[in-house]
């Protein structure tokens, strides 16, 4: 858990963050959401410290960060940020084992766990232990990136926008990992990004904050359905938001149990979106729903979506 | 030669693959034709004769080192490969080194057994064919793509070739090798006061520099004022420099003894030291501030936060980072004080430069080249060794 208690920061009297609160429960994708130089960077790297705030107070796992040495903070958070920044001098194995061996873990237990960690982020260690970054393209420089952040088992993750720098298609192969490495360890994920997909897709909980100071603080339905300010509905999308809201919602929501209709059923867990796809596509206004073993459920319309 | 070299271009049959050999050899014909390869003069002091390399050698060598350079011609005519140029590489070896042996040759025909007042000096028809055969050699090995090793065995290879030679005698009957033959007991001290002299500026150079570089990489500011100093100090004449340390050293002998007991003086080698230590300083510097400040700044963000400490983040990232640069610095110096430790001679200093200053008061040219050609060389091995250093350090 990190508690964020009125938080400041200035630069040159320019207050850059302000008298922020927030409380990231154990657990959490909590994306930090904004525009460039709204303070979701600064407030990243307040957590470790690499900026120090001026007022207020932050806790990770109810410690008081600055009642810890700031090195033995960092080795206890993993990090890992846009630019990525592995060392060029080292081979992938000595990039993910720089917080190993910075807390001094026996040799076969650091090999061991490089081993682990290639495997989890889809990198045949075979391959890969040996190759310097340079020889490795910017998916997989990310994936090692990320690797080493999780490298010393972290109780907590920040990550500031991460998949930036990557295609689009690379990247969308990295937001299918990281969600599969959340929900397999259950760490607690910070995470910066400016896109609003970005963080639709990743978020449990999403701080969208504003020159700053926090907009709003929910879950990434409370943001399309409740914006609490025009700030906040204009970011996520305005009138596109409709659109970005079908996408969080599912048939099994909206459908008619019971009735029947024409044609090649709907999954229940399909998103509406995807649901209002599939009937353009086919020319329908109607479509059966089936759970994924195939049971029948019954029937969703396209008045049902825009209910 | 020339003749065979057009006709090969007009019959337009061959295809000329290397522009450089053709240009090197032509440029060697034409020194052998116009200049001579040795010089023959009465006595040590009296400028000497010319004599062309088919007149002063015997006829075989002559023709060995026309046969080799035609054979290196016709190879710039072949399609490259890197056996093709492993076997110019071999060729352009064996003449460095045939161009050696027909200059010790060539003396000893000339001023004969007998002992005799004649001497004979080696004419710019040598220098030029020794030099092109080196560069031919340099240009094969880049053509065949030679890595470090290759080429550290390739010039160790002739170094020892022709060692090897002069320890038979082979250039006894040179002029060059009668002026060391007079001063070999002071030769042997003189290279190593030079080797000692150069290590004794650049050790404590890098010791002040590399500091200070971190130090203006840290401090912004102190940046502007010591690259001012630096460079001011870079632009005095070196001789300039050793006099202008004359006097101040002087003075802290006279007044403090003790320094005066460690060989402390406003002449020999205190002041030649601090000179080429203050002319080392600015490259170590600058090269410091630009191989640590050239860090990728993300490397070191990530570095900060996985939690390593300053130290950490110097030693394991910084300086690894910086080490070819650094190295690059080191070498420009090394080279840079190679040469003006022979300068530092004319304060008592010692080194190879005594030959030289001698060898100018004598109007002795044979002198001068024995404490000349040693610096050169000892600058060629000393860039050789830190480029090899610095490869090696670049290479992860």
């Amino acid at each position: 858990m990190i508690e964020i208690e009125r938080v400041s920061k200035a630069y040159d009297g320019n207050r850059v963050v302000d008298d922020l609160s927030l409380t990231v429960p154990e657990g959490a994708f909590c994306v930090l959401l904004g525009p460039s130089g709204c303070g979701k960077s600064t407030t990243l790297r307040m957590i470790n410290r690499l900026v120090a705030f001026d007022a207020g107070m932050i806790r990770v796992g109810g410690e008081d960060v600055r009642q810890v040495p700031p090195e033995a903070l960092r080795r206890r958070i993993g990090y890992a940020i846009q630019s990525i920044g592995l060392f060029p001098h080292w081979r992938v194995e000595d990039n993910i084992a720089t917080v190993p061996r910075l807390l001094n873990w026996p040799r076969a237990r650091v090999r061991d766990r490089v081993t682990e960690l290639l495997e989890l982020l889809r990198l045949d260690p075979a391959t890969y232990r040996a190759k310097y970054p340079h020889q490795l393209s910017g998916g997989e420089q990310q994936r090692v990136g990320v690797a080493r952040a999780l490298a010393a088992d972290p109780e907590l993750l920040l990550m500031d926008e991460p998949f930036g720098a990557v295609d689009p298609v690379t990247r969308a192969a990295l937001q299918g990992e990281i969600i599969r490495i959340q929900q397999a360890t259950k760490k607690t994920i910070v995470f910066v990004t400016h896109d609003i997909e970005e963080a639709l897709l990743l978020a449990t909980d999403i701080a969208i904050l504003e020159r700053g100071r926090l907009a709003q603080w929910g879950t990434p339905l409370d943001l399309l359905e409740h914006p609490a300010s025009g700030f906040v509905a204009e970011f996520v999308g305005g009138e596109a938001s409709g659109l970005k809201l079908l996408s969080l919602r599912t048939v099994a929501e909206r459908l008619h149990p019971e009735e029947k209709a024409e044609g090649e059923p709907l999954f229940s867990d399909t998103s509406l979106r995807d649901a209002l796809v599939a009937m353009a596509a086919r020319h329908t206004d109607r479509l059966p729903v089936v759970d994924r073993t195939g049971r029948p459920l019954g029937a969703i319309t396209l008045a049902d979506l825009v209910r | 030669m020339l003749a065979d070299m057009t006709a090969i271009r007009s019959n337009g049959v061959s295809k000329l693959h290397n522009h450089v050999l053709p240009a090197l050899i032509g440029t060697g014909v034409a020194a052998v034709l116009s200049t001579g390869f040795v010089t023959v003069a009465p006595n040590r002091l009296l400028s000497g004769r010319p004599i062309g390399l088919f007149a002063a050698a015997d006829r075989t060598l002559g023709v060995a080192i026309a046969i080799i350079a035609a054979l290196l011609l016709l190879s710039a005519l072949a399609p490259p490969s890197r056996a093709l140029q492993r076997a110019a590489a071999f060729l352009a070896g064996g003449l460095f080194l045939l161009v050696l042996a027909t200059s010790g040759e060539a003396a000893a025909a000339l001023v004969g057994g007998a002992p005799s007042l004649a001497r004979v000096s080696l004419g710019a028809g040598f220098w030029i064919l020794l030099g092109m055969a080196a560069l031919a050699l340099t240009d094969a090995l880049q053509r065949a793509g030679a890595g470090a090793g290759e080429r550290f065995a390739v010039i160790a290879a002739l170094g020892l070739a022709t060692a090897a030679m002069a320890h038979a005698g082979l250039f006894d009957a040179l002029s060059l090798a009668r002026e060391y033959k007079t001063r070999h007991d002071v030769f042997t001290a003189a290279l190593l006061r030079h080797i000692i002299l150069i290590a004794a500026a650049v050790g404590p150079a890098v010791a002040i520099g590399f500091p200070l570089g971190v130090a203006a990489v840290r401090h912004p500011r102190v940046q502007e004022p010591l690259f001012a100093v630096l460079n001011l100090l870079q632009t005095i004449p070196s001789i300039a420099l050793f006099g202008l340390l004359i006097v101040p050293l002087a003075a802290l002998a006279n007044a403090v003894p003790a320094a005066a007991a460690l060989g402390i003086g406003g002449i020999g080698p205190a002041p030649a030291i601090i000179a080429l230590i203050l002319y080392a300083l600015l490259p170590i510097v600058r090269n410091s501030v630009a191989g640590i400040a050239g860090v990728d700044p993300a490397v070191i963000d990530a570095a900060r936060g996985m939690g390593m400490t300053r130290r950490q983040l110097f030693w394991r990232v910084e300086l690894p980072l910086a080490l070819p640069l650094l190295i690059a610095g080191l070498r420009i110096v090394t080279v840079q004080a190679v040469g003006l430790a022979v300068v530092a001679a004319l304060i008592g200093a010692g080194g190879l430069g005594s030959f030289v200053f001698e060898g100018l008061g004598q109007y002795a040219a044979d002198l001068v080249l024995l404490g000349a050609l040693p610096a050169i060389l000892l600058a060629l091995a000393a860039d050789f060794l830190l480029q090899m250093l610095s490869a090696l350090a670049s290479r992860q």
